[in-house]
């Protein structure tokens, strides 16, 4: 992990430490819930299209599949929650294992359609067998650890972006370790890893899981924080919303993906003067941003930095 | 026995002719950059809504309203093109994709401040019965839709064949720097490959409008299953689009007749990820013809 | 070039930070805050459209005639675009920025339902347009939580005895796959055995799908003596249409989300001979002078069409009664959220709205039953009252 990588970190953590000592009411805080749940599968989804170069556009099917598992076992079976969320996460790494050994044969456009069916596929089997079916279901259990419930938006809002926090620090190790340059290596040109020796099939389907992981703790997060949720949370517009997040923010950088995860759920709140323009504002924001952006929201930031400091260096 | 089975062909032959119309629409801006257009949906729902406008509102002739709205589809795609793909200046593909279903979100948000949220339809092109045979029955209009899905085929066969515009657009698909080189204006080509899908996209609008009727928001949905059936049929394959269209919409008619209609759309997913399992490039593309492609 | 772009952002950031400001209300007299959450857009905006409108007409009626204890009435209207994440936040911003004393809406189930513990925890009332039977009940977990359309089972029973009296027994159901149509499976099925019905077969649809024949043949083939088709949107319009085609031989019944004149102009003469349980919003023309309801409807009716050029149908309906509920309670009590929780529940008595004659209580949160509806039919393309 790098210096850059340190300091933004620290600043984060401060950033959200401070946040509900500067903010009355739970507002804010709900709003900083929701960009932390998304700034999750974002950091996944980022590891995966920067690093190893895949497309997924099933990330709500993770989603999904965190929520609805965690949700049935601690209602169901009454699990405690911790380890119900524990259970969802490993089923949904399973079912992304699954999917990852035929999928990850396709390329492009091609695996975009498969995640896609797979997400749909998804969505479907919530509709149909799910507990309550299209109209969802409620009283979900918060959260307990260590005999505290976490039943308020403070100490959901802390607890979620601690797992914003360390999912952000495990990807950046992850991305810095060997598995980290393989994949580089991987996106870079797949005939020239495969010369140099690596397992190019197993080193995607580790980093499918993963994103999937992510997915699905941040589904079983929001489940567990609203106590009420319906298969159309977890549907394709999900999925694009998460791609946008990612593209947005940026995609080398998991940093881009917490970037774009909080302007994505913010923006709607700001546009909510707008009424029923906030459709169109938000579609030309969205247009404007990528047509400017391009490479991204932090990698651009990056390298607008990296360049101010050159061009002083140069002068001293 | 046998009357039920038709019934279900037909069923699946009017979705399936829905499908393959929108997906042909995707080939044709794929086919020359290699970017899946997630807004050709909403060609489709210009073509309804524009003709609903055009005929019922201003009262215009059935033809000349479907000539305005084909041409008012053309020029949004030629707007879109030259406003966001053109600026971009990108070989950055998944940015461009992303940059279509940000224009998508916008169009939908226009389209919801012309027409509201209200669906929309007008007269069949044909009025009378449904056909009825062997006891099942099909709409007439499906027949529009499948006879226009036809002159599409054809049509688009012979312009990218036999024309030199057509056999420049595949040139720039699989090579543009190399089209640039031989002398093809790819900036043109790319203009024109919006224009053309966005006006097969509206042509299909305006004749499915009459069986499914038209709203702001039905893009999305259309532009899946049209996506699912280009992909299914093989990117770039003008006939692998139609074939993979109709064979979703049959499938999901057979699920929902013989399995279960609560399934149809799960199982036409699951048989199209078999299918691209066997044959990664669907089932008219040729893998070693993708692996030219950037994507 | 760079430069040129680096202004151009600076200029749109400006416009979007002025527009901001531009539209933040004007100052006044301390006006009372009612917030509503509507799904203006998304898959539900059949429901949001009519009921903004519906809120928007009534606040400026209420602020000409006087405004409610001499103070002008404001309602804030949050799209909640049709999802429950987008509620919840609608919802905690209406609470703690606009400090509301009620809130109307949501407009669907789900929605309502994400609502319920927030609303609990913010001891603020809730009436909600949406139907669902678990958004009230148990009534001992749902405190704060009242709504206005009928339950999905009076709907259900209203054409199951409709169905008894001619005979018919054996039903075919065919539901779109959201939680509307879930919700009225649910109610078939539940109603079904008390009644002697038999569902005969069950299908389902997408909501944006353009074919149901595949379905419906099926229904006709398992031998149903009727066909129940339970949707809203576009879908509704498609089966009657498939029906048609296939010159089914057994009636179709819609369910009460037909209650518009524009599903008959979409589908023309294939909806003629569809029955359905409406509210009365759509048939007061044809009710009797003494109907408590009429005067009210008429009137809800034609100030929304000379406003709109449209039908409020019986969505806008349900935010007519859930807003009007709520003033008439501020009238009585003012604007204290426990006592106009404590009046909601227990001086609602009936009290005449578009959804029917409302009689709230302790245990039952909702005030209407199947006395609701009418079954009506289309006939020449219009709605005709079934005897």
């Amino acid at each position: 992990m790098g210096r850059g990588n340190s300091i933004a970190l620290v600043l984060l953590v401060l950033a959200v430490a401070g946040l509900p000592f500067v903010t009355t009411g739970s507002y804010t805080l709900t709003v900083g819930i929701f960009s932390g749940i998304n700034a999750l599968v974002a950091i996944g989804l980022c590891v995966l299209m920067g690093s190893a170069g895949q497309v997924s556009l099933g990330q709500a099917g993770f989603y999904g599949i965190g929520a609805y598992v965690s949700s049935v076992l601690s209602i169901k079976f009454g699990l405690p929650v911790a380890l119900s969320m524990i259970a969802a996460m490993a089923v949904a790494s399973a079912a992304a294992a699954l999917l990852a050994v035929p999928a990850l044969r396709l390329k492009g456009h091609y695996l975009a359609v498969a995640t896609l069916g797979f997400g749909e596929i998804i969505n479907v089997i919530l509709n149909e067998w799910g507990p309550g079916g299209p109209s969802g279901f409620g009283d979900i259990p918060h959260l307990s650890l260590f005999g505290y419930t976490l039943s308020s938006t403070t100490s959901n809002f802390y607890f979620i972006w601690l797992c914003v926090a360390a999912g952000l620090v495990f990807s950046l190790n992850i991305l810095n370790s060997m598995t980290g340059r393989s994949l580089r290596a991987i996106h870079g040109s797949e005939t020239a890893s495969i010369a140099m020796g690596l397992d190019i099939v197993a080193l995607k389907i580790k980093v499918f899981v993963l994103s999937a992981i992510y997915a699905s703790l941040a589904g079983a997060l929001y489940a567990h924080y609203v106590t009420f949720i319906s298969p159309s949370s977890f549907n394709l517009f999900y999925s694009v919303l998460a791609l946008m997040m990612v593209v947005l923010g940026g995609i080398t950088n998991v940093w881009g993906g917490v970037v774009g995860a909080v302007i994505i759920t913010i923006l709607p709140e700001l546009l909510r003067k707008f009424e029923e323009f906030d459709v169109l504002v938000y579609g030309l924001i969205l247009t404007l941003s990528l047509l400017f952006l391009r490479k991204g929201l932090v990698p651009l930031l990056i390298e607008k930095a990296a360049r101010l400091k050159g061009g002083t260096d140069a002068r001293a | 026995m046998f009357t039920v089975f038709l019934q279900f062909l037909f069923s699946g032959l009017t979705v399936g002719a829905v499908y393959a119309l929108v997906g042909m629409g995707f080939n044709i801006i794929y086919n020359s950059t290699s970017i899946i257009n997630m807004a050709q949906g909403e060609f489709v729902v210009i073509g309804g809504l524009f003709m609903w406008f055009f005929s019922e509102t201003v009262k215009l002739p059935f033809f000349l309203s479907a000539i305005l709205t084909v041409l008012a589809a053309g020029f949004v795609g030629l707007l879109m093109e030259r406003f966001t793909i053109k600026p971009l200046k990108s070989n950055d593909l998944l940015l461009m994709i992303m940059v279509t279903i940000a224009v998508s979100i916008l169009m939908r948000g226009l389209l919801m401040f012309k027409f509201g949220k209200d669906p929309y339809s007008y007269a069949p092109f044909t009025e009378g019965e449904p056909l009825n045979i062997a006891g099942a029955v099909i709409q007439q209009q499906t027949l529009w839709v499948i006879g226009i899905t036809a002159c599409c085929i054809v049509l688009l066969f012979l312009f990218f064949n036999r024309t030199m515009m057509g056999k420049a657009m595949r040139a720039c698909a699989v090579d543009t720097t190399a089209a640039k080189l031989v002398g093809i204006n790819v900036s043109r080509v790319v203009m024109i490959s919006f224009i053309l899908s966005a006006m097969v996209g509206a042509i299909g609008g305006i004749a499915i409008t009459p069986i499914s009727l038209m709203e702001y928001d039905k893009g999305p949905m259309l532009a899946v299953k049209g996506f699912c059936a280009a992909i299914m049929g093989g990117l770039g394959r003008g006939r692998g689009a139609v074939i993979g269209g109709f064979a979703i919409g049959i499938l999901e008619s057979m699920t929902a007749g013989y399995i279960h209609s609560g399934m149809k759309d799960a199982v036409a997913l699951v048989i199209m990820l078999a299918i691209l399992f066997f044959r990664p490039a669907g089932l008219f593309g040729s893998v070693a013809m993708s692996k030219l492609r950037k994507f | 070039m760079r430069f040129g772009k680096i202004m151009l952002s600076v200029v749109m950031s400006v416009m979007f930070v002025s527009l901001l400001f531009v539209t933040a209300g004007a100052a006044g007299k301390e006006p009372i805050k009612i917030g509503a959450i509507l799904s203006v857009t998304g898959p539900a905006s059949f429901l949001g459209e009519p009921e903004k409108n519906t809120l928007v007409m009534l606040q400026d009626q209420i602020n000409k005639a006087g405004g409610i204890r001499g103070a002008n009435l404001q309602v804030i209207i949050e799209d909640s675009k049709s999802d429950e994440t987008q509620a919840v936040l609608a919802a905690k911003k209406l609470l703690e920025k606009d400090n509301v004393v009620a809130i109307v809406g949501p407009s669907t189930t789900g929605e309502s339902m994400a609502l319920v513990p927030i609303m609990n925890a913010a001891k603020t009332p809730l009436v909600s347009c949406a139907a669902g039977a678990p958004i009230t009940n148990p009534v001992s977990e749902r405190e704060w939580i009242f709504k206005t359309p009928q339950y999905d089972t009076s709907a259900v029973e209203a054409i199951y005895t409709y169905m008894k009296k001619h005979g018919i027994t054996k039903v075919g159901i065919i539901t779109i796959a959201t939680g509307f149509g879930d919700a009225g499976k649910k109610a078939l099925h539940e109603i079904a055995p008390k009644m002697g019905m038999t569902i005969v077969a069950e299908e389902k649809y997408g909501p944006k799908d353009s074919d149901m024949t595949t379905q419906l043949t099926k229904i006709k083939a398992a031998g149903a003596q009727a066909v129940i088709n339970w949707s809203v949107g576009p879908g509704q319009v498609v089966v009657t249409k498939n029906w048609h085609d296939l010159k089914m031989g057994i009636p179709l019944y819609q369910s009460h989300g037909w209650g518009s004149k524009k599903n008959i102009e979409l589908a023309g003469k294939a909806a003629e001979g569809v029955i359905a349980p409406l509210g009365r919003l759509v048939v007061w023309d044809k009710l009797s002078d003494k109907h408590p309801q009429k005067a009210l409807l008429k009137k809800f009716e034609s100030d929304y069409k000379a406003l709109y050029k449209s039908e409020p149908g019986t969505f806008g309906g349900h935010a007519y009664d859930s807003l009007m509920m709520v003033v008439e309670a501020i009238k009585k009590v003012g604007p204290d959220k426990k006592k106009i929780r404590d009046y909601l529940e227990t001086g609602i008595t009936k009290m005449p709205g578009t959804g029917g004659v409302y009689t709230m209580s302790a245990k039952d949160h909702c005030g209407l039953d199947a006395g609701a509806f009418e079954m009506v039919v289309v006939k020449n393309g219009d709605w005709e009252i079934l005897k």
